[in-house]
């Protein structure tokens, strides 16, 4: 019974959450439920504002708006490197690294928000075990181990995308947020990715922002419809594929006639 | 080109590095030998000059702030030395001390401010700073105003040691800028100065990773003053004079034209870049006073084609590698 209640019990969730740039509504008083372990997948076409629901989630933008909790904290106002703390993680859809570093470098940096302080000005942190063996771990997990040592600015888009989920996956996060994993990964990565994706379903809580439907209604528990930021549906894959309401908005004919 | 800069100890840079520290160690002796007394203090200039930009380095190179008015510390130096020594306060620790902790009030109460902004209002913040303070110094008539404030005589570090002779000041000189650029070079490699240099290269994504930045930079900031001041405090006693001039914005950026020249984001760069500065200036200065006409052009040629400056012209070789084996 325990059991039970872990997994429905609410790990990340928004209220009411609103913005606007301008005129524009892009959160129009969003409720998303993300349940402790699960994969939820945030599905909508572009302007919909999935991304500026991850960036009020972590911090990045302000909402005008609502409340968001995450692991029974109010976390609205928080600013962005203590939610981290908390165990707040994610990936960018457009690539955002640290050029100049070593691959390997990029992942210790992130492992280094976790472990211990940072105030150290004596010790190397290039020979610091606590922060490489983690972040050798972390690269592994993604196939990214043996360009560790190339920089960052010189590794392959697909490689940029591996390298952002190492850091993600590097401090174990509570809820990992994924936007857009696989935008501009080449079949044999996004198979990769795809795989790898679904090894880590179940261990991690998951919120993944993804167009490819075929890895989306494959992988995801939930999924949450957002059109032109009004959070239109919410439902295992197959109510959303039966959902009349979210073919007509989004899924096309393709779907709408499966 | 990954940067903390690891270097193979049979590069070319490691060996002008040995060679450079072995000709610091005995300029004394050099210039005695050839008798002219001269040389020993146009590198005390160097080293004195180096070990502001090195400051300065710290936040402009791994930090990647640009501060406009550095030589604000190197103006709290000389004025600790001054004021004290006016009162009739020889002692060197209590210039060191005062000096230490005026810096790290100044910036700190300054850096707060000057960290809520970034980019162009940071240079300009730190300038006006800077620009305060100076004409705080030329206001000060009972204390030389605008002519400044002569020093009778230098800080008094007896018994221990002395700076009184030109010899003393040197190696005291060389002391603390070899000093502070070992401790460069531990700070950048370390996990503080990892974040610092990821600040420079992503600081959205630093602190989604979870590092508060700012406390981050404004200790730098707070670093970096109080290592400049030290310079100041030298910059005093070689002079034997405090004045408004040295907080003026143009020494400033002279600062910042060593570091680019010398080398960003290197450990060993600003001291090069001071050296080069500081020769130019006395060799091309005995020939004409608009001397800027001729080293304006070497900073462009420097800018425009070395990205490490005149250090990083030197090859530093395949870096070894440190990482830890992991099973």
């Amino acid at each position: 019974m325990g059991e039970t209640h872990a997994v429905t019990q609410n790990i990340l969730s928004t209220h009411g959450l609103t913005k606007r740039f301008g005129g524009l509504l892009v959160s129009d008083a969003v409720d998303l439920e993300v349940r402790t372990g699960e994969l939820h997948s945030i599905i909508g076409p572009n302007g919909a504002g999935k991304t500026t629901l991850i960036n009020q989630l972590t911090g990045e933008i302000v909402p005008d708006g609502g409340k968001i909790e995450f692991d029974g904290t109010d976390i609205t106002t928080m600013p962005s490197y203590k939610r981290s703390l908390l165990g707040l993680a994610r990936t960018y859809q457009i690539t955002s690294i640290f050029h100049e570093f070593s691959a390997l470098e990029n992942v210790a940096l992130a492992a280094q928000a976790h472990s211990g302080h940072s105030y150290g000005v004596w010790r190397p942190a290039s020979r610091d075990p606590a922060l490489n063996e983690p972040s050798h771990r972390a690269l592994e997990q993604v196939g990214l181990v043996a360009k560790r040592h190339v920089v960052a600015g010189e590794l392959s888009h697909g490689e940029h995308r591996q390298l952002e989920l190492a850091m993600g996956l590097v401090t174990e996060p509570k809820v990992l947020l994924l936007d857009e994993p696989m935008a501009g990964m080449g079949r044999v990565e996004s198979a990769f990715l795809s795989k790898l994706l679904a090894s880590l379903k179940g261990r991690y809580t998951i919120v993944l922002i993804e167009h490819d439907m075929d890895v989306v209604f494959a992988l995801a528990d939930r999924i949450t419809v957002l059109v032109y930021g009004k959070a239109i549906a919410c439902g295992v894959p197959s109510e959303i594929r039966a959902s009349l309401e979210v073919k007509r908005a989004y899924l096309g004919e393709r779907y709408a006639a499966g | 080109m990954s940067f903390p800069e690891p270097i193979s100890p049979r590069s070319p840079r490691f060996l002008v590095g040995v060679v450079i520290l072995l000709v610091l160690a005995l300029v004394p002796q050099i210039s005695d030998a050839i008798g002219e007394s001269y040389y020993v203090t146009i590198v005390t200039r160097i080293l004195i000059f180096g070990l502001a930009a090195s400051s300065l380095n710290l936040i402009l190179g791994y930090g990647g702030l640009v501060s406009f008015g550095h030589a604000l510390y190197l103006g709290i130096g000389a004025y600790a030395v001054g004021l004290l020594s006016f009162y009739g306060v020889s002692n060197g620790w209590i210039h060191l001390a005062a000096t230490v902790g005026l810096c790290a009030i100044v910036s700190l109460l300054t850096g707060l401010v000057c960290m809520r902004t970034s980019g162009m209002g940071f240079i300009m913040i730190t300038l006006a700073f800077a620009q305060m303070f100076f004409f705080l110094g030329v206001s000060l008539k009972q204390y030389g105003g605008d002519d400044g404030l002569k020093i009778s005589s230098r800080s008094n570090f007896e018994p221990l040691f002395s700076i009184e002779g030109n010899t003393g000041l040197y190696y005291f000189s060389l002391i603390l800028t070899l000093g502070v650029l070992y401790l460069t070079w531990r700070f950048v490699n370390a996990r503080f100065g990892r974040v610092l240099r990821g600040s420079k290269s992503n600081i959205q994504r630093l602190k989604v990773l979870g590092f508060p930045i700012l406390r981050f930079q404004v200790l730098t900031y707070v670093i970096s003053g109080c290592v400049c001041g030290v310079a100041g405090l030298l910059l005093g006693n070689f002079t034997k004079f405090a004045s408004p001039a040295y907080m003026y914005w143009t020494v400033s950026g002279d600062l910042i034209v060593m570091v680019i020249l010398g080398g960003i984001a290197t450990v060993m760069g600003p001291l090069v870049g001071a050296a080069v500065y500081v020769v130019l200036e006395t060799i091309l200065s005995s020939y004409t006073q608009h001397w800027m006409v001729i080293l304006g052009p070497m900073i462009l040629v420097i800018a425009l084609t070395a990205t490490r400056g005149v250090w990083g012209l030197f090859p530093r070789g395949e870096a070894p590698n440190w990482e830890k084996r992991t099973p």
